[in-house]
C-alpha cells in the first residue's frame, strides 16, 4: 500500500512558488504586501502632488485663528471671537450630548421593547414588533427629517404664546413647546463656589459620583448581612439619603433656583431651550438604534434556556424576580457584545446632524470651519480621528464591563 | 507630520484624485460639455423650469461661456452645490467653473486658492421679516432668532453686525435656500438673512410676497461674481473676458436682437474687435474668432440677462441700481477690449 517515492529533491524550482503549499502562503503575503506598500505610496504620492498643484500646504494653525461665526447651542462658553478650536470644542460637546441622551434612551426603549415582544399578550408584543420593524427598515435620515418637520410645521409658533394667542404653555406653566423647541425649567446657582458656572456643576457632579461610590459600598454590606443571616436589611432609605442630601445641601449652598422659561421679547428666555433640531436628533437616533437594541435583548434572552426559567419558578420566584434575577443576568452575556456596535453605530450616526442643522462637531469643525478656512485635508483628518478615538473610548468601556459581566469559570 | 500626510492621503486620495490644476480649458474642450456650480435652487439666479432646464442670472454666465469655449450654450452640466460644498466642488475638479452668488472675499482668493474673474452682482446682506413683527431697523433684532446659511460670508457679517451693535441673537444654521425658506415661512425663526438680491429672489416665490418686508440696512457689502481654481491663468482669461464680453456688449449696444446685424461689420472697431471681424482676440484666447459673438448669443448681453432673469419686470423686480453701467451711474465696468 505504501506510495512513498523518492524523496523530493532539494533543488528550488520557481513554479512551487505558486504550487507548493509551502511556499504558497508566503509568496502571496509578500504578493499582498508589495501591493499594499504602491497603493499607499500612490495614494500619498497623489494627495502630495495634488496639494501642491493647489498651491495649499498642510498646517493646523487655522485652529488658533478666531472663528468669527457663532454658534447657537454651546455647553461652554463660546463667542464668534473664540477659535476655531475652541468652535470645534463646542461641537465635540455637542456630539457627545447627543451621543450620551440617545444612548441612554435607546437603551430603555431597546429594553423595554426587546423584553415586551416576548411578552405572552398578544396585543404588547405585536406591537413592538410594530415598533422594531417600522424603526429597523425605514433610514435613520427620514426619520431624523420627519420629527424635525413634525417640530417645526406642528408646534406652536411662537407668536401664538403671546396675550391673546392661541397656544399656552403647559405643566403649570413651567413647559413651552414651540416650533423653535422645547422650553423647560432649568436650576440657576446664584452664588457658586466658583466664578464659572461649569466649574460649579462640575462640583456637583463629583459629589454625586461619590454618593454613588457610598452607595454601592451600602448595597454591598447589605449583600454581606443577607449571605451570613439570610434577612436582607433595608436599606432603600439610607440609599436615598445618602445620593440626595449632600448634592442637595451642596446646591441650596450654592443658591440654587428654578427658573421658569418667559416670553420676552422675540423668544422665550431663561431655563433650558432644547432646540427642534437635538430633539429630533436624539429622538431619531433613540428611536432607531432602540429598534436594533430590542433585537438583541429579545435575542439575548431567547438564547437563555428554558430550563433556566423553569427551575426559577419551581424555587419560588415570581415572573418578575425570575426576569431581573434569573434570566436578564445570563442573557447580558450575550447582549453586550452587540450592544457595544450599536452605541458606536448611534455616536456616528449622530453625524446626519447636517440634516437639521445641529451644530456637532461635523457641522462646525468639519464644515463651518473647513468652509472658512478652506483646510478641507486638516479637518477632516481631525474630524476622522476624533470619531475613532471616541468609538475607540466607548468600545473600551464596554468592553470593561463585558469582562466583569462576562461567564467566570470555575 | 509625515505620518499625518499619509493618513491624510488615504483619506481624499478619491477626491484629490479628479483634481487638475492646469489646462482646465483643453480639459472642457475635450469632454465637450462645461461643469457648472451652481445653486441648489434660487429662483432667478439659477432653478430648473417646468422642464428641468436651468435658468437664471448665473446660469446665464454659465451658458455664455459654454458658448465661448463649446460654441454651445447647452453643452452645459450643472452641479448643484450648497454654501458648504461649493469650494471643495470646484478645488477637487468637480466643477470647472462656480457661478453661485460667491461673494468675492480677500481670504477666499487668496487663501482658499480660488481666482475670481469678475463681479456680476454688486449686492449686500440685508434681513427679511413678516411683516406683522413690526419690526422696522434690524437694530431692533435683539434677541431674534435668525435663519442663516452655514458656510458662507453673510454668517461671518451677522456675527460681526451683532457683536457690533451689542446685541443678542439665536442662529438657526441651515443648508440651503429652500430649507431657509420653509423654516422662516414657518415661523421658526423671525428673520431670514442674505444677500439682499437673494432676499428678494426667495421672497418673490412666497404665496404673499407682501406680507414679508425688508428692513433697509445692508450690513456688508457682497460683490458677487464667479470663480475659478487659482494657478489656471489660460482658463481664468476665458472666463473672465467672457463675462467682460458681455457687460461690453451692454456698454456697446450690442444686443441678441441686432448681433447679427453688426457681426458682418461696423464702423466702431472695438465692437468689430469684440464680435471678431477685425482682430485675432478669440485665437489670443484659444477660442475661436466669433467667441464673443457665441456667449452674447446665449443669452443676451449683460442687461438683457439682468431684465429677462431678475430685472424690474420679473416677479424678482430687482433694479439695476449699482448694477448698471458705470455710464449709466452704476458701477459696471470692464476693461477695453483691445
Amino acid at each position: 500500500m505504501t506510495t512513498l517515492t523518492d524523496p523530493p529533491k532539494a533543488s528550488f524550482r520557481l513554479s512551487q512558488l505558486i504550487y507548493d503549499t509551502r511556499y504558497r502562503s508566503i509568496t502571496i503575503q509578500v504578493i499582498a504586501t508589495i501591493l499594499l506598500i504602491v497603493g499607499i505610496y500612490w495614494l500619498v504620492n497623489n494627495t502630495i502632488q495634488n496639494l501642491a498643484a493647489l498651491g495649499k500646504d498642510f498646517d493646523f494653525g487655522f485652529l488658533t485663528q478666531p472663528a468669527g461665526y457663532d454658534i447657537n447651542q454651546r455647553l461652554i462658553p463660546y463667542t464668534s471671537q473664540s477659535t476655531h478650536g475652541m468652535a470645534a470644542l463646542v461641537g465635540i460637546l455637542n456630539t457627545l450630548l447627543v451621543a450620551f441622551l440617545g444612548c441612554i434612551l435607546a437603551t430603555f426603549l431597546g429594553v423595554t421593547a426587546g423584553v415586551l415582544r416576548l411578552s405572552n399578550n398578544w396585543v404588547v408584543s405585536r406591537l413592538m414588533a410594530v415598533y422594531v420593524e417600522g424603526f429597523r427598515n425605514v433610514p435613520l435620515l427620514l426619520w431624523i427629517i420627519s420629527i424635525m418637520a413634525l417640530m417645526t410645521e406642528g408646534m406652536s409658533r411662537i407668536r401664538e404664546f403671546r396675550v391673546g394667542g392661541d397656544a399656552s404653555m403647559i405643566l403649570n406653566d413651567s413647559v413651552a413647546v414651540t416650533n423653535r423647541g422645547v422650553y423647560i425649567p432649568g436650576i440657576i446657582l446664584e452664588n457658586g463656589f466658583l466664578a464659572s458656572s461649569a466649574m460649579n456643576w462640575l462640583i456637583l457632579l463629583v459629589i454625586l459620583i461619590i454618593s454613588v461610590i457610598v452607595v454601592r459600598g451600602v448595597r454591598k454590606r447589605a449583600d454581606a448581612v443577607q449571605e451570613d443571616t439570610g434577612v436582607r436589611p433595608t436599606t432603600w432609605y439610607q440609599q436615598l439619603a445618602i445620593l440626595i442630601i449632600p448634592v442637595g445641601l451642596i446646591m441650596i449652598l450654592m443658591g440654587a433656583e428654578l427658573q421658569y422659561p418667559e416670553l420676552r421679547g422675540f423668544n422665550f428666555s431663561d431655563g433650558v431651550h432644547l432646540r427642534n433640531s437635538l430633539i429630533a436628533l436624539w429622538l431619531a437616533l433613540s428611536l432607531y438604534t432602540g429598534a436594533f437594541i430590542a433585537e438583541i435583548v429579545r435575542a439575548g434572552i431567547l438564547a437563555i434556556s428554558k430550563g433556566q426559567s423553569e427551575a426559577a419558578f419551581a424555587l419560588g420566584l415570581r415572573p418578575n424576580r425570575t426576569t431581573s434575577l434569573v434570566i436578564l443576568p445570563q442573557a447580558m452575556r450575550v447582549i453586550i457584545p452587540p450592544l457595544i456596535s450599536q452605541y458606536l453605530n448611534l455616536t456616528k450616526n449622530s453625524s446626519l446632524a447636517i440634516a437639521v442643522g445641529y451644530m456637532d462637531v461635523r457641522s462646525t469643525l468639519g464644515g463651518i470651519t473647513i468652509n472658512q478656512t478652506g483646510r478641507e485635508l486638516e479637518g477632516m483628518l481631525l474630524l476622522g480621528a476624533f470619531y475613532l478615538v471616541l468609538s475607540l473610548v466607548i468600545s473600551g468601556a464596554m468592553n470593561v464591563y463585558n469582562n466583569r459581566t462576562q461567564l467566570q469559570e470555575r | 507630520m509625515k505620518n499625518s500626510v499619509l493618513l491624510g492621503a488615504l483619506t481624499i486620495a478619491g477626491l484629490a484624485a479628479g483634481a487638475a490644476a492646469a489646462g482646465t480649458l483643453d480639459d472642457v474642450k475635450a469632454r465637450g460639455t462645461l461643469n457648472c456650480g451652481v445653486t441648489t435652487g434660487l429662483i432667478g439666479f439659477a432653478a430648473p423650469d417646468a422642464n428641468g432646464v436651468w435658468e437664471g442670472f448665473d446660469v446665464g454666465v454659465c451658458r455664455a461661456l459654454a458658448a465661448a469655449v463649446l460654441g454651445d450654450p447647452m453643452a452645459v452640466e450643472f452641479v448643484p452645490t450648497t454654501g458648504q460644498t461649493r469650494f471643495t466642488a470646484l478645488a477637487s475638479g468637480e466643477i470647472d467653473f462656480l457661478a453661485r452668488n460667491t461673494t468675492w472675499t480677500f481670504s477666499r482668493d487668496v487663501d482658499l486658492k480660488f481666482e475670481f474673474v469678475g463681479i456680476n452682482y454688486y449686492d449686500g446682506q440685508g434681513f427679511m421679516v413678516p411683516r406683522a413683527l413690526g419690526v422696522s431697523s434690524a437694530k431692533d433684532l435683539d434677541g431674534a432668532t435668525v435663519c442663516i446659511q452655514t458656510g458662507t460670508t453673510t454668517e461671518l457679517n451677522l456675527a460681526d453686525f451683532f457683536r457690533s451693535n451689542n446685541i443678542s441673537y439665536e442662529p438657526v444654521p441651515i443648508e440651503t435656500n429652500a430649507e431657509g425658506q420653509q423654516q422662516y415661512l414657518a415661523g421658526a425663526c423671525d428673520t431670514y438673512t442674505t444677500d439682499a438680491s437673494g432676499l428678494a429672489a426667495t421672497r418673490a416665490a412666497f404665496e404673499n410676497p407682501g406680507d414679508h418686508v425688508l428692513l433697509p440696512e445692508i450690513i456688508s457689502k457682497e460683490p458677487l461674481g464667479p470663480l475659478v481654481r487659482h494657478g489656471d491663468n489660460e482658463w481664468a482669461d476665458v472666463a473672465r473676458w467672457t463675462l467682460n464680453a458681455l457687460i461690453a456688449a451692454e456698454e456697446l449696444g450690442v444686443t441678441s436682437a441686432n448681433i447679427a446685424e453688426l457681426a458682418s461689420g461696423t464702423d466702431n472697431p472695438e465692437i468689430n474687435r469684440l464680435l471678431g471681424t477685425e482682430g485675432e482676440l478669440g485665437a489670443m484666447l484659444g477660442l475661436e474668432s466669433d467667441w464673443a459673438m457665441k456667449a452674447i448669443m446665449a443669452g443676451g448681453n449683460y442687461g438683457e440677462l439682468f431684465e429677462k432673469n431678475i430685472g424690474e419686470n420679473t416677479p424678482i423686480g430687482l433694479a439695476r441700481g449699482l448694477n448698471a453701467l458705470w455710464t449709466d451711474g452704476g458701477l459696471v465696468y470692464t476693461p477695453p477690449f483691445r
